[in-house]
């Protein structure tokens, strides 16, 4: 009969424990390839690392498919490098601590932060800094409760359902309202920053919201701002960025311009920049969806064509030039 | 002791192994995740048998990715009842099984004396028998 792999409690405790030891191993290895044994023969250059992580390809397809951005992704390539460096070390016996990777994104609307955000759960995963790689995002109502006592248990639920991903919290700034001063949304923020010290490893949390107003949120709330490691700002895009985020867009729900319509779309973001409510990337995608509803009555007027996959797909120089924009512009350039 | 060899009582999975450590409880609640089960934290100061439904600690947690969530209702559990039984119940909601899958003790009180045996004489010298824990004796609040 096999010996018993447990001991009673109580009983003499037999000498060694291989599978006690192999279970606790199995549940520090999940956190990522980092805990390697000291003394373990492994990789000593970074291109062994690379080799066997997917670090590589997480940097590569952020590279790929986000236009501009430079800020944020050389944000990324540090944290990526940070973890390489670190397995390095680890070889070798030095102490690895996971470093904060709590972050704030302000940024002019429609400059990607959202998007980012989704993408960085996937990433951080990646790189083995979040477990599951989720994303919970999350707005004042889903953290800030309505009478006495009722906030701490609902931002304390969110923060669980968020562990071993990524917590995203869209317009930050509007969890504190200094003008009432028994709103609930501090009580939300200190349970934040309770968890986001004491809980590192558990989650990352990563703030949204326009520049102006996360710059008087973190004002108004320094113990938050010095608990935020990465304080990304998304810059505007130039307008030849946001032509190239228009050809992404279309090719995404395969669509394509026609004879001279990518100049006139040039043409029109040259306009659109200067009048009020840019909103960048959001704008563009607007006028891509009102000129697929212009290219779609022109088809419709005809009746009796009968269309090729070409026809179907190409926006025309006349369904962007048909944009209100152009028509605005005008009196203005004569 | 004929009727508590181990000194503790055996409840639920994993009561005749020593106590589980956090991580393995982590592993525990990691498998019942990957099934979809929601996670809950129980507790009590009475041990007999027939005392089903513990106190819940917290609302069954729904949507759970990660078992460091459960972990943490655990842990401030456990800081608020040192010397309570603590267990943890993962419910199962699928269809037509509704119910409790898994269930263990997390958090036991230092000393454990047992159940004592009680025999009740009825009409015609008749015997009838129950069990009674000794922790029971002292008043809710001072057992443990």
């Amino acid at each position: 009969m096999a010996a018993p792999q447990y001991t009673i409690p109580g009983q003499p405790r037999p000498a060694e424990q291989p599978q006690a030891a192999a279970v606790g191993q199995a549940a520090t290895g999940d956190a990522g390839a980092v805990a390697a044994p000291p003394g373990a023969m492994g990789p000593v250059t970074v291109g062994e690392v690379l080799a066997n992580s997917q670090v590589g390809s997480a940097i590569e397809g952020l590279e790929r498919d986000l236009v501009g951005l430079a800020p944020v992704k050389s944000r990324v390539s540090d944290i990526a490098a940070l973890l390489v460096i670190d397995k390095l070390r680890a070889n070798l016996g030095m102490q690895a601590q996971a470093p904060s990777l709590h972050m704030s994104f302000t940024g002019n609307p429609g400059t990607g932060k959202t998007t980012v955000a989704l993408r960085m759960a996937e990433i951080l995963h990646r790189l083995g800094y979040v477990r599951k790689g989720h994303l919970v995002a999350v707005t004042r109502d889903d953290l800030v409760g309505q009478y006495i006592g009722h906030t701490a248990p609902k931002t304390r639920e969110v923060l669980k359902k968020a562990m071993g991903g990524v917590l995203f919290i869209d317009e930050a700034y509007y969890l504190y309202r200094p003008e009432n001063e028994r709103d609930y949304g501090q009580e939300a923020i200190e349970i934040l920053l309770q968890v986001m010290e004491n809980q590192r490893d558990d989650l990352v949390v990563i703030l949204a919201g326009y520049k102006d107003r996360m710059d008087t949120f973190f004002r108004s709330n320094p113990g938050l701002s010095s608990r935020i490691a990465h304080h990304i700002d998304f810059p505007d895009y130039a307008p030849d960025e946001l032509l190239q985020i228009g050809d992404r867009m279309l090719a995404g729900q395969n669509y394509a311009f026609g004879t001279g319509a990518r100049e006139a779309f040039q043409e029109y973001l040259a306009h659109r920049i200067g009048q009020p409510h840019f909103a960048n990337a959001r704008s563009v995608r607007n006028a891509l969806d009102r000129a697929r509803l212009r290219q779609a009555s022109r088809l419709f007027a005809d009746r009796d064509r009968p269309y090729s996959a070409t026809d179907l797909m190409t926006l025309a120089e006349s369904d962007i030039r048909g944009s209100r924009v152009f028509q605005l512009a005008r009196p203005t350039t004569n | 002791m004929i009727n508590n060899p181990v000194g503790r009582i055996t409840q639920g999975q994993f009561s005749f192994l020593p106590e589980l450590t956090d991580e393995e409880i982590a592993l525990q609640v990691e498998y019942g995740l990957g099934k979809g089960y929601a996670w809950s934290v129980e507790y009590t100061d009475d041990p007999h048998p027939r005392n089903t439904y513990w106190e819940m600690f917290g609302l069954p947690m729904f949507d759970l990715k990660d078992a460091a969530g459960v972990l943490t209702e655990l842990r401030n559990c456990r800081k608020a009842f040192p010397s309570h039984y603590i267990r943890l119940m993962a419910f199962d909601s699928t269809r037509n099984t509704e119910s409790i899958t898994m269930s263990f003790i997390v958090n036991r009180p230092p000393s454990e004396p047992g159940f004592s045996l009680v025999r009740q004489e009825g009409v015609g010298r008749n015997i009838r028998y129950t069990t009674h824990a000794y922790v029971t004796d002292k008043p809710e609040g001072e057992r443990g």
